[in-house]
């Protein structure tokens, strides 16, 4: 019989009542945790004959593992694509902040970008492990310039490229050194594109596909040839062809190398995909589905004007276009945010959701033994001091705490949004409550005893008439000032016009 | 012995949850004074265990100071498979509980001298002062543990070949004559397929091919039953046992609790 003596003695810790997402179900289960590892606690018992060191009681709440965001070009001002004296202050600043969002690994996008952005950006965005700090980065994501003109959405046309000329080479020329870079979204219909994605995936990078007018065939071509990915789905490539199902088709092809999974990022933001579209590509291939946010540089801030690689854009909302067009260049819905629109447009179970969010980027990745689940040894991280231990939330490497707020409520009722996160200026008990007619009111209460605040909202002008019924879909991110005198309130709302459909 | 009979399995796990609860609280478990409780498994105990564990989540039961001994294990599986009875013990109890892991006793299939493994078992026995309540159940051939049909009366734990059993082949068990040693001992048995087997083990002769009959030599035996397991048994002893349901409830009711003021 063995004493405690022979292995580690760092501190065990164990989430109790929760429930944590296991083997594709939410199982009432505590979560052990080790030196940043998920513990076995049978082991534990039997082997080692020890107890938990700490426990931690969740509240009932449901314990996922991180998000992992493959499609991100940056946040709360900061532009990956945008050459800084300091990149890295700017990612660290990103990774810190979507920790909130419940990710916990990322990987920076860079747009479109002419050959000195990327020299000079990419060694400053090296592979680094995630923390309280901040989030991990798993790599940079390069989308573009090698991809489709017609196609190129938001791009700067003036740096597209092609590699026609020389192939891998030229892909170096562009790039420089490949070390920090973990996927390439490129369009397969460019010319020698299948010695582009041979070497790239030679060297372990993910090739993806997008921004393409490419057909099905020279899709399947680009799979054979070791493409894994399509860069958020229906956006920059042909529709849907019942004759020529185009990159699309790969969800449903019979053309695929045996045993392998195409995966594709979907932006579930409600804006960037119809929710039946949604739909339609979730049920042809759930396994793959991919929750991305390809959040620009406006996540996290108000409306009006930011700047998006070597472009501006004009935030309302919960949409970003490009200025003065109508195109839609990116999305700044928190990772949260989509899995929750994700769950609520496909009606999938709450498991499924936080899968395409965490399990399925890993997966695709290749990093499901480490990330994107809570089985036995995948990573766990050091779950920071919390100041309130009978407060806050839980927060660890890749172990987040999902607290589900209140459902929302007719139009008529109040609705309040309890989101227990506790930050030096936030506040308890926001409500939201619709007066009579399309305005809303919402109420707070102030730190430092500045009492009971009140703020009236009206939704945006273009729903004014004729009255529409809306309804509150989800808070999606709360700007305080110091003090908590001044609060801004980003919503999604759904507004359904009367006898219109 | 004593004949418990409830109207329904769930009524008969939680009479004998109820026992077992109370017993331990009565013996007033310390530091230096461990309650030593005999573990089955399978599905018979299922709902006993589950009920022992809500009293235990309510704050009525502490496992702080109880020690217990499993009957058997399997020989080769490994430990963590989700068949072997260290997972069902901890799945199904262990780490619903405050039990200390050290306390917590089950036999090493995958030792590398399994009869040395069994002696020391019988040791850990002895050494912990011997068995308070020893807690079994009963197969449709009559058997306890691993002591099947022809096995020695007064067995110690040993190695156990199967025949019922594609893999694994082998087990190590207690013997008979280990259960016989406990100064007490309740046997849960409930189902009409144990109807006939129970009927051998309580209105028949002590026999070693239905060795739970040995039990009708143990000074304290208590078999906790439901109706349907009483099916093959004379109208006549069900009815005189029934006619003592009173006497026997007065030992779970009250039922205790290890609560402050209680």
């Amino acid at each position: 019989m063995r004493g405690g003596q022979g292995t580690t003695r760092a501190p065990v810790l164990q989430f109790t009542n929760c429930r944590i997402l296991r083997g594709g179900a939410l199982l009432r289960e505590d979560l052990w945790v080790r030196e940043g590892r998920i513990l076995d606690p049978e082991k534990l018992f039997f082997d080692e004959r020890r107890v938990a060191d700490e426990q931690r009681d969740c509240g009932g709440c449901i314990l996922a593992p991180g998000f992992i965001d493959v499609q991100i070009n940056g946040g709360f001002g900061v532009d990956f694509s945008k050459t800084t004296e300091n990149v890295g202050s700017g990612v660290a600043l990103v990774a810190q902040r979507i920790l909130s969002h419940g990710v916990t690994s990322f990987c920076p996008t860079l747009v479109t970008s002419p050959p000195e952005i990327y020299h000079k950006v990419l060694p400053q965005i090296p592979v680094k492990s995630g923390g309280p700090h901040g989030a991990g980065v798993l790599g940079v994501h390069l989308e573009g310039p090698f991809i489709s003109q017609e196609k190129r959405g938001a791009h700067p046309e003036a740096h597209l490229r092609s590699f026609e000329a020389r192939a891998f080479h030229d892909v170096l020329a562009t790039y420089g050194p490949l070390d920090n870079v973990r996927i390439v979204t490129l369009a397969p219909e460019l010319g020698r594109s299948h010695e582009v994605i041979q070497a790239l995936t030679a060297q372990g990078i993910c090739v993806s596909l997008g921004h393409s007018v490419a057909d099905l065939q020279a899709a399947e071509e680009a799979v054979q040839s070791g493409a894994t990915f399509i860069t958020h789905l229906f956006n920059a490539m042909l529709p849907f062809h019942h004759r020529d199902p185009g990159i699309v088709g790969l969800l449903t092809s019979d053309r695929l190398p045996p045993g392998r999974c195409i995966f594709y990022g979907m932006i579930a933001d409600g804006i960037h995909t119809n929710p039946a579209a949604l739909r339609i590509a979730y049920r042809a291939h759930p396994q793959g589905l991919v929750l991305v946010t390809d959040a620009v540089p406006a996540l996290g801030l108000g409306n009006g004007r930011h700047t998006l690689g070597q472009q501006d854009v004009e935030v309302d909302g919960l949409t970003a276009y490009v200025a003065g067009t109508k195109t839609l260049c990116g999305s700044i819905a928190p990772m949260d945010v989509c899995v929750r629109h994700f769950l609520q447009a496909t009606g999938c179970s709450v498991e499924a959701a936080l899968e395409a969010a965490s399990l399925h980027p890993a997966q695709l990745l290749g990093l499901e033994k480490s990330k994107g689940s809570l089985d036995f040894g995948a990573d766990a991280g050091e779950a920071p001091r919390r100041r309130d231990p009978a407060k806050g939330w839980v927060r660890a490497q890749t172990l987040w705490c999902l607290m589900t707020p209140s459902e929302s409520r007719p139009p008529t009722s109040p609705v309040s949004w309890c989101g227990r996160r506790r930050k030096p200026g936030y506040n308890q008990g926001l409500r939201l409550e619709r007066m009579p007619g399309p305005s809303w009111t919402l109420t707070w209460r102030a730190v430092g005893g500045a009492g009971l605040q009140r703020a009236s909202w009206d939704p945006p002008s273009r729903w004014a008439l004729p009255e529409p019924q809306v309804t509150l879909e989800a808070v999606t991110w709360i700007n305080v000032q110091p003090a908590g005198l001044t609060l801004s309130l980003g919503v999604a709302c759904r507004a359904a016009y009367p006898g219109l459909h | 012995m004593r004949l418990v009979i409830l109207d329904n399995y769930d009524l008969a796990s939680e009479w004998a949850a109820k026992y077992i609860c109370n017993r331990i609280i009565q013996f007033k478990p310390g530091q230096d004074r461990y309650f030593t409780l005999g573990l089955p498994t399978g599905s018979t105990p299922l709902g006993c265990y589950k009920k022992l564990i809500e009293y235990h989540k309510s704050g009525d039961l502490s496992f702080k100071y109880v020690k217990t001994f499993n009957m058997d294990e399997y020989v080769g599986l490994p430990r963590n498979h989700p068949e072997s009875y260290h997972s069902y013990m901890w799945n199904n109890f262990f780490k619903h509980i405050d039990i200390d892991p050290n306390n917590a006793h089950i036999l090493d299939g995958n030792a590398a001298d399994l009869q040395a493994e069994c002696d020391a078992f019988e040791k850990k026995i002895k050494e912990a002062g011997g068995i308070d309540l020893f807690v079994g159940g009963m197969g449709p051939d009559g058997h306890i543990a691993f002591n099947e049909p022809g096995a020695s009366l007064v067995s110690r734990t040993r190695l156990k070949t199967l025949i019922y059993s594609k893999v694994p082949t082998m087990a190590l068990t207690v013997g008979v004559g280990t259960v016989m040693d406990a100064r007490e001992v309740m046997i849960l048995i409930t189902g009409a397929h144990k109807a006939f087997a129970l009927y051998k083990a309580i209105e028949e002769g002590v026999n070693h091919m239905w060795t739970v009959s040995a039990f009708q030599q143990h000074p304290r035996t208590i078999f906790v039953c439901d109706e349907d397991a009483t099916l093959e048994l004379r109208v006549k002893t069900v009815k005189y046992f029934k006619g003592l349901m009173h006497v026997h409830n007065k030992l779970v009711d009250p039922l205790h609790s290890m609560k402050e003021g209680n």
